[in-house]
């Protein structure tokens, strides 16, 4: 920058950390009320350094939880956020390739229809959405937190946005060589779509994983929930109901998945943020 | 922009698409199909039968004091959720973009909270802030303020206003330092040359050079408060205490599931679905306008 002057740079510092303490103070809180004793807690002020009782209160969160085992909760989310992201990728690559790639009669009406859903969120047709996936047997099922949430408008247009990059002398080259459609998508188009793959995977996976409304109607078994569903289950409601560490230790738990995702693939995370501002 | 070269195949492309237009139609269309049907019934006590009564929903949610209120409560609420959550952001933004030593690090600790999902931000916060176990309200107390989020309206306003806000910082922060990193270094330092200060030149320079990114992530915070922090005020107020945090998406949901007020809940659907609309079309003017920036 233009100016460098000793006192200016060390308040600049100075701001920057107190801003990241105020932002990391709630996490640094609930880390703190996972190691400490429901008693601890629930007689406050409770201490602001961690106590030792960090292994009890986790181990007791993964094997017995309050409403069901956190172990249980994170493989439901594992399997509804994978499920998310990986569906959402499949079927949106395949409908861009469509649309991009050939003519053929209804190509626009098909585009109108995709685009659409960007209007429809699930918190405002929740009510309606919940009536079909009831109907339809799926309540309390992997396939009921999956199929409903993977249509994506964003992930369409993303696809689509990036094959119009993608030079014609390629699918001219394929063709001389002889190569039908799904060869050339196979070959060619799919592995230069890796990146772009990527990044837009760890968007969506954090997506699922901090889903909350629609698991919260569509599980009403308690080894059904997902652990961000899950954890509203096991607020202490009142002071001799529940535990404040252990459900602290769920909470940590499930952060630590979508906020490992985000440090360890920072660079496809931001990519991914950029690319699906709709 | 369409493509010169493409492939011939009758029956391939439908079956390619297949997949995305059957969810799409399954959970999209016909749900959307059934809340405007829904909103023009009104369902008899038991849930028997159903009379269509044309707009009468409508009509009375518009002679609806809690409704009305509930939109009140919405433009407050998503009004400071986006002023503070951007000028947070944009402070830290423009401090982010100054350092040279540590600008890593920094931008690293400040992004990490986007991954926390708004419900769980929600249980964060009640835990340093509910009355009678928080550590800060337990502080707050002992300096003589009387706070109670659980009985006092604005109290709970302000708690779920600063954990949305508080979520939304990491979003907001990424976009403004991209922005500003975008600002050419050189008309800076022509202004620095011709004399002016530092405020002068983020007045003058960098803010209106940053209208674009703001443009953007106001019309991204306003649909952020308005339909992704359900899970904040289920997990902290449950709307409560009375109606002073009912935002609308909440609403729509306690009307259906918990009043099973199955007509008003549909018309308020109806009324979201062209709030959404608003803001996508707002947004897409937008986008294709920002290419000229």
């Amino acid at each position: 920058m233009v100016e460098k002057r000793g006192f200016g740079t060390f308040l600049v510092h100075a701001v920057l950390i107190v801003g990241i303490a105020i932002v990391c103070f709630p996490i640094y809180l609930t880390f703190v009320g996972s190691t400490l004793t429901h008693f601890e807690i629930i007689r406050p002020p409770m201490p602001l350094l961690p106590g030792p009782h960090l292994i009890d209160n986790y181990t007791q969160a993964l094997t017995q939880g309050i409403t069901a085992p956190v172990g249980r909760m994170l493989f439901n989310s594992f399997v509804m956020a994978m499920g998310i992201a990986v569906g959402k990728i499949a079927i949106s690559i395949l409908s861009a390739y469509a649309i991009v790639y050939f003519r053929f009669p209804f190509r626009m009406l098909a585009f109108w229809a995709i685009f659409m859903t960007l209007m429809l969120p699930v918190e405002v047709r929740i009510v309606p959405t919940y009536q079909v996936a009831a109907s339809l047997g799926l309540l309390n099922s992997y396939t009921g937190l999956i199929l409903p949430l993977i249509a994506s408008a964003t992930a369409t247009f993303l696809f689509r946005q990036f094959f119009m990059t993608v030079p014609d002398e390629l699918v001219e080259a394929a063709r001389v060589d002889g190569a039908g459609p799904l060869r050339f998508f196979k070959d060619i188009l799919l592995p230069l779509s890796v990146t772009n793959i990527a990044a837009l995977f760890v968007i969506l996976f954090i997506y699922g994983w901090n889903q909350f409304l629609w698991p919260l109607l569509i599980t009403t078994k308690p080894e059904m929930n997902t652990i961000v569903m899950g954890l509203k289950q096991m607020m202490p409601t009142a002071d001799d109901y529940g535990n404040w560490p252990v459900t602290m230790a769920a909470a940590m738990l499930a952060v630590l998945p979508p906020v490992a995702v985000v440090l360890f693939m920072q660079r496809l995370f931001v990519k991914g943020l950029v690319e699906t501002e709709k | 922009m369409e493509k010169r070269v493409t492939f011939d195949n009758r029956l391939l492309p439908y079956l390619l698409l297949t997949p995305q237009l059957a969810v799409t139609i399954v959970f999209f269309f016909w749900p959307a199909g059934q809340a405007l049907y829904q909103s023009l019934l009104l369902p008899d006590p038991f849930g028997l039968s159903a009379r269509f009564v044309w707009f009468s929903n409508f009509e009375y949610l518009f002679n609806d004091r809690y409704y009305l209120q509930s939109f009140a409560t919405t433009a407050v609420f998503t009004g400071f959720v986006t002023l503070t959550s951007m000028s947070v952001a944009l402070l830290l933004a423009v401090l982010a973009d100054q350092v040279i030593k540590g600008a890593g690090a920094y931008k690293t600790l400040l992004i990490w909270p986007y991954a926390v999902a708004p419900a769980v931000a929600g249980v964060m916060w009640l835990f340093m802030f509910q009355p009678s176990i928080g550590v800060l309200a337990f502080y707050m107390k002992a300096m003589g303020f009387n706070w109670n989020p659980v009985l006092n309206g604005s109290h709970a306003m302000t708690l779920v206003i600063a954990a949305a806000a508080w979520k939304q910082i990491s979003y907001n922060f990424l976009f403004f330092l991209a922005g500003l990193q975008a600002i050419p270094k050189s008309l800076i330092e022509a202004a620095a040359i011709d004399g002016a200060g530092k405020w002068h030149r983020f007045r003058t320079i960098i803010f209106p050079l940053l209208s674009p990114t703001t443009f953007f992530l106001l019309v991204v915070n306003i649909v952020y408060a308005f339909f992704e922090t359900f899970g904040i005020i289920h997990t902290m107020t449950a709307g409560g205490p009375g109606q002073s945090t009912t935002i609308l998406v909440y609403k729509v949901f306690s009307d259906g599931f918990v009043g099973q007020d199955l007509g008003s809940s549909a018309a308020q659907s109806v009324i979201l679905m062209v709030v959404v609309g608003v803001l996508t079309v707002i947004q897409f003017r937008y986008i294709e306008r920002r290419v000229h920036y």
